[in-house]
């Protein structure tokens, strides 16, 4: 144990994700060798992040204003929507340059087992946003693991009565991965493959 | 002897730092284990996919302080495949994953029949002959009636007294008869009841003949029971989804 403002430091950084009582000790350390205004401009972006971003308001998406980047792009194809569980999934969607619909982020994926089920999830909003009729191709691009896998079963469900094109990445994609560590070659092939789904 | 070799269903995972997760299994010999599987969410690792929920899997796994780690993986069944492309199975299968969790909760004490069990009723599941509510039901039943806490259905949970009686009392363990029963009782269909009794002895042909309102109240009653029995309740049988 430290004292006071050094334990108080290595404590908050220990509650990060990724980062365990060794790594905290060790970014402490190296905070509180390193210059002043590099400590400020670090305080500077974790206070921005928090002030200035904030959720698009139509797709989910990270945004700095109502709508993200993408929603206000007029470049982009109104008749398809990609639907990720995360924003760092549309970042790794936008790297492949494979894609040139909207998104939609749902902000997780069904789990059961932590009690998040569909209503605690962007689907309401989804569904909202397809029945403007619009929309003529839905990509489920959900991580290939299970509860992604759980969570487009349950949307290609839900979707069948629309009558949409629905479709799944192709299998390529490793299964039991995230979605964020496909590199671009693999998820591009994902995209071009992907396969409609019939339930 | 760090080392060894065993053989089970993985329940649960979570993600542990960068690219790492951390599984429980409920094995053949040691019982529930928790361990980390190393890399395994990059999506170059060949284990990833044998280390989601519902694999039955031949695992080795070498002892660590706290966690235990696998080094070697070999899928038996992946149930798990077949589940997630039916919601209602899916669904029934995670409750059914995370109440064998809760009802063996202790760590490395050997629990043969709840590992049988678990791994019949997934099978049953994937099978999907019947009903995966009833498959649900009969799998918590069961679960309960191995760790101790089989209700009575057909003597009095009480005093012993032979049926056929009329209300059920959580609190009191089951069916209880008209002398013994204590407030807050509830009076259950006979057929619902006939039904628990059908699921817990392994009588299909009479519960894929019930109906559906019998069916209804007798996973009321089952998920009463079990949440009465497992101190934290089990989470996810608020969202299984009826067929
Ligand atoms: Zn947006
Ligand atoms: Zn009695």
């Amino acid at each position: 144990m430290y004292e006071g403002a050094v334990q108080n430091l290595i404590d908050e950084l220990g509650r990060l994700p990724g980062v365990g009582p060794k790594s905290a000790q060790r970014i402490a350390f190296h905070l509180l060798a390193a210059e002043t205004a590099d400590v400020h401009r670090l305080v500077n972006a974790l206070v921005a992040v928090k002030e200035r971003v904030r959720f698009c308001a139509v797709c989910g998406n990270i945004a700095e204003e109502t709508q993200c980047r993408i929603c206000r792009d007029p470049r982009r194809d109104d008749t398809v929507i990609c639907v990720v569980e995360e924003p760092k999934d549309v970042v790794a969607i936008e790297r492949t340059r494979e894609f040139r619909g909207r998104y939609h982020v749902l902000g997780g994926a069904i789990s059961p087992i932590e009690g998040v089920g569909p209503d605690d999830l962007r689907v309401k909003e989804l569904m909202a946003r397809l029945s403007e009729g619009r929309v003529t191709e839905v990509i489920l691009a959900t991580d290939p693991n299970l509860e992604g896998e759980a969570t487009a079963t349950y949307l290609a469900r839900l979707l069948k009565p629309m009558g949409l094109k629905v479709t799944r990445l192709a299998s390529g994609l490793p299964v039991g991965g995230d979605l964020e560590y496909a590199d671009e070659v693999t998820l591009g092939r994902a995209f071009e493959g992907r396969r409609a789904l019939d339930f | 002897m760090s080392l060894y070799r065993d053989e089970g269903i993985v329940l649960r995972t979570q993600d542990l730092g960068e690219a790492d997760r951390i599984v429980t299994l409920l094995t053949r010999r040691t019982g529930l284990v928790r361990a980390v599987g190393k890399g395994v969410r990059r999506t170059r690792s060949r284990f990833g996919a044998r280390l989601e929920p519902f694999t039955h899997i031949d695992v080795q796994l070498h002892a660590g302080k706290s966690l235990d780690v696998v080094t070697q993986v070999d899928t038996l069944h992946a149930y798990g495949s077949v589940l997630v492309t039916d919601y209602p199975r899916y669904t029934a299968g995670v409750a059914m994953l995370e109440t064998a969790e809760k009802v063996v909760s202790v760590e490395k004490d050997p629990a043969l029949r709840q590992f049988l069990l678990l791994w019949g009723g997934l099978r049953t599941l994937a099978e999907g002959a019947h009903d995966p509510r009833l498959v649900l039901d009969a799998y918590l039943l069961r679960s309960l009636a191995v760790a101790g806490y089989a209700p009575a259905l057909e003597e009095c949970a009480h005093c012993g007294v032979p049926g056929p009686h009329r209300e059920f009392a959580v609190h009191a363990g089951g069916m209880v008869c008209s002398l013994c029963r204590p407030a807050g009782s509830v009076k259950p269909s006979p057929a619902a009841v006939a039904l628990m009794v059908a699921l817990l002895r392994g009588d299909w042909e009479s519960a894929d003949a019930s109906a559906e309102r019998d069916r209804t109240e007798c996973s009321g009653l089952v998920a009463a029971y079990l949440q009465w029995h497992l101190e934290n309740g089990v989470r996810s049988l608020r969202l299984v989804e009826r067929a």
